[in-house]
């Protein structure tokens, strides 16, 4: 057997970094297609898991990777995918599925610009409310986004661990200058790498609901072939798993697949705040943006202006807390992205017209300079 | 009984029993399938071929897609995933790769195995993946209204048809084995001693296996096509069925005035995809011990 964590310093590029930091989360299968700005991932795991003894499989195309990873979750093993847009737009199908049937799992976008086939080879965070709503139906769902190799990898573990708890499918939202980036990425020790694994039950199989959840809204799960003769499908279903196609039961049931997330914001939001204490303008940021944002703010305080940043580290469930906190002090709200406004838009919901809020676009391919966020700090603080 | 035949159900009385009554969820009786529904009788001769073969029903596990017969996977007291429409093939390769010892079958219909899973359908034949696929084909998409399927004979009414299907019908065992498939049969829901002796055979095999299984649709299909009422569609298969096991498979499509060709048509021996990578795993082990 190979080694499984490959503790120590490496120079890698940030998506070697996510194939690593899934094989150190315990990631054991792998289903995907290629697609560029992602394919790094799929060639480094295919390389990886025969010696570690996962399974790989490049499938015919999303729509198969993404069933068949819900499919192996539920068999047991920890299982992963990665795409880009267009194939994460594949995917919504069966991520609903994955939320439907409460399914840990973990799928990463490697961002690029859209709409459709759109930049292949360059970067942009235009996924971000596709990620959150791109399957039909109302569901919550979580969202992580890394800024850099190093927090791909640590974010990609943090995905499944979050995904293990809370049973849903977990998307780590990155982007194509992250994935193609290489960096310092420290490994830690195995026994130094905290490893969430799902609940099971604890009943015998004749006492068993597949759905009853415990208190924390979430059922313990039963493996395919452990004897509880699971019932699962997309259907409404109540909690022995049997369809139930009434008012009723959804209610209840949607209610709670989203509650188990929004009950537990304080334990999955996840910010990083900088030079807020006396700050009348923040920058709100996310994944790679939040890199010359931090460089930006830097110049301007230089400057004496009293600015500060708030990074976004998970994007879903939305860190409405934080801001609506910050609204108290902050008179204005900076919101550079990669997109023609999509975290702008929830800010600006939580600011709720107690500060003013601006929002910065491009539209993807390059990235936003720090002198141009700089720029934009120097021109808001004359007002 | 043990737990693994009841669990937790009421017992009911002797009289009460369905002779499979151990395989069946029979709380969530009545099902929804209409009567003269091919379904059925095909399920039971997937759980007699089980009880024959002596699979532990705790390793069972049915995946269904959506339909009519996707319902089934709901009914029958198994580990049961009723996935999403045309999925069912690769949530099923999921499953079965993590847990190899397991019987992992997919149940489902033509429309899902062969339009929206088409692509699925073939690629699990090329990897050969060790999955036992039984596809319902009952001409017609029944659980939307009975709409054109990719199965459809030429010229049958559909309520999108209604001038009458100018589609020619996919031929699946013939598509079936020349994507790979290492068993490829066909039989109807009403030979179930026949379609019990198959599903046997092909259950004691490994690789992909499938069997077409025909199936009556008399209110979605033969209403519409002067096949009105309940047994007119298995007395068409009745009379029209030719036995023909290792049939040239170009050779059996079906169309309406002529034989319908049933039987075990191909059986090859190929290592599975689970073994391919068994292999693949040993290699690079070699290769690296080489290395040190």
């Amino acid at each position: 057997m190979g080694k499984t964590v490959l503790t120590g310093k490496h120079f890698w590029y940030g998506n070697i970094a996510i194939a690593e930091g899934a094989i150190a989360a315990g990631c054991r299968f792998f289903g995907g297609y290629p697609i560029t700005p992602a394919s790094e991932i799929a060639e480094h795991i295919s390389k990886r898991f025969p010696e570690i003894g996962g399974i790989f499989v490049q499938f015919e195309d999303e729509l198969a990777s993404m069933a068949a990873i819900l499919g192996a979750s539920w068999a047991g093993a920890k299982s992963m995918t990665a795409t880009s847009g267009p194939g994460l737009s594949l995917m919504m199908e069966n991520l609903g599925l994955g939320v439907m049937m409460e399914v840990p799992t973990v799928v990463v976008n490697i961002q690029r610009g859209g709409p459709s086939t759109g930049l292949p080879t360059l970067t942009a965070q235009g996924d971000v409310m596709q990620a959150k709503w791109g399957s039909h139906g109302p569901y919550e769902i979580i969202a992580l986004s890394p800024d850099s190799p190093q927090e791909a990898f640590d974010l990609t573990i943090r995905c499944f661990n979050l995904a293990e708890k809370y049973r849903v499918p977990v998307i780590l939202l990155a982007s194509e200058t992250v994935g193609h980036s290489a960096g310092k990425v420290i490994v830690p020790p195995e026994n130094e790498i905290e490893l969430i694994d799902r609940k099971k039950p604890t009943v015998p199989p004749e006492e068993y609901l597949p759905y009853k959840p415990d208190e924390d809204l979430i059922p313990p799960m039963a493996y395919a072939g452990e004897g509880y003769a699971i019932c699962t499908t997309g259907l409404t279903h109540n909690e022995k798993g049997y369809p139930d196609v009434s008012a009723e039961t959804q209610e209840k049931l949607v209610r709670r697949l989203n509650d188990k997330i929004r009950k537990h914001m304080e334990e999955i939001v996840d910010v990083e705040e900088e030079n807020m204490e006396d700050a009348k303008i923040a920058v709100v940021s996310y994944g790679q943006v939040s890199r010359p944002v931090k460089r930006a703010v830097k110049m301007a305080r230089e400057d004496g202006i009293k600015v500060g940043s708030i990074k976004l580290i998970t994007i879903w469930p939305f860190a409405e807390n934080v801001i609506r906190k910050w609204a108290k002090q902050v008179e204005l709200f900076i919101v550079p992205e990669l997109n023609y406004g999509q975290i702008y838009l929830e800010v600006k919901r939580e600011v709720a017209g107690n500060s003013e809020t601006v929002l910065v676009p491009r539209m993807g391919g390059k990235l936003i300079t720090p002198q141009e966020i700089y720029r934009e700090i120097k021109k808001v603080s004359k007002k | 009984m043990s737990h693994k035949m009841t669990r937790g159900k009421k017992p009911l009385l002797p009289q009460e029993l369905h002779p499979m009554d151990q395989w069946l969820r029979s709380e969530r009786m009545p099902h929804i399938w209409c009567a003269g529904c091919g379904i059925g009788p095909t399920l039971y001769a997937w759980v007699r071929a089980l009880d024959t073969v002596g699979i532990d029903k705790d390793k069972v596990v049915y995946v269904s897609g959506i339909g009519c017969c996707g319902r089934g996977s709901g009914y029958l007291d198994v580990d049961g995933f009723h996935t999403t429409h045309g999925r069912a093939i690769p949530f099923a390769t999921g499953i079965k790769l993590v847990k190899p010892d397991l019987c992992v079958n997919v149940i489902s219909g033509d429309g899902d195995i062969f339009s929206i899973g088409g692509n699925h359908f073939i690629h699990a034949c090329r990897r050969n993946v060790d999955l036992l696929v039984i596809c319902t084909n009952n001409f017609i998409y029944g659980m939307t209204g009975g709409q054109l399927a990719a199965t459809t004979p030429i010229g049958d009414y559909s309520t999108t048809t209604p001038y009458g299907n100018i589609e020619p019908p996919f031929n699946t065992p013939y598509l079936a084995d020349a994507s790979g498939a290492v068993y490829v049969a066909r039989w109807t829901s009403i030979h179930v001693r026949l379609l019990e002796k198959s599903i046997a055979e092909a259950l004691r095999m490994k690789g992909f296996r499938y069997i077409e299984v025909l199936s009556p649709c008399p209110v979605n299909y033969g209403r519409r096509n002067r096949l009105r009422e309940v047994d007119d569609i298995a007395k068409w298969f009745w009379q029209s069925s030719v036995i023909r096991h290792g049939a040239d498979t170009r050779e059996v499509q079906i169309e309406k005035g002529k034989p319908i060709i049933l039987g075990n048509f191909v059986k090859r021996e190929k290592l599975s995809y689970y073994g391919e990578l068994k292999k693949l795993e040993e290699k690079v082990k070699r290769a690296a011990e080489a290395k040190k």
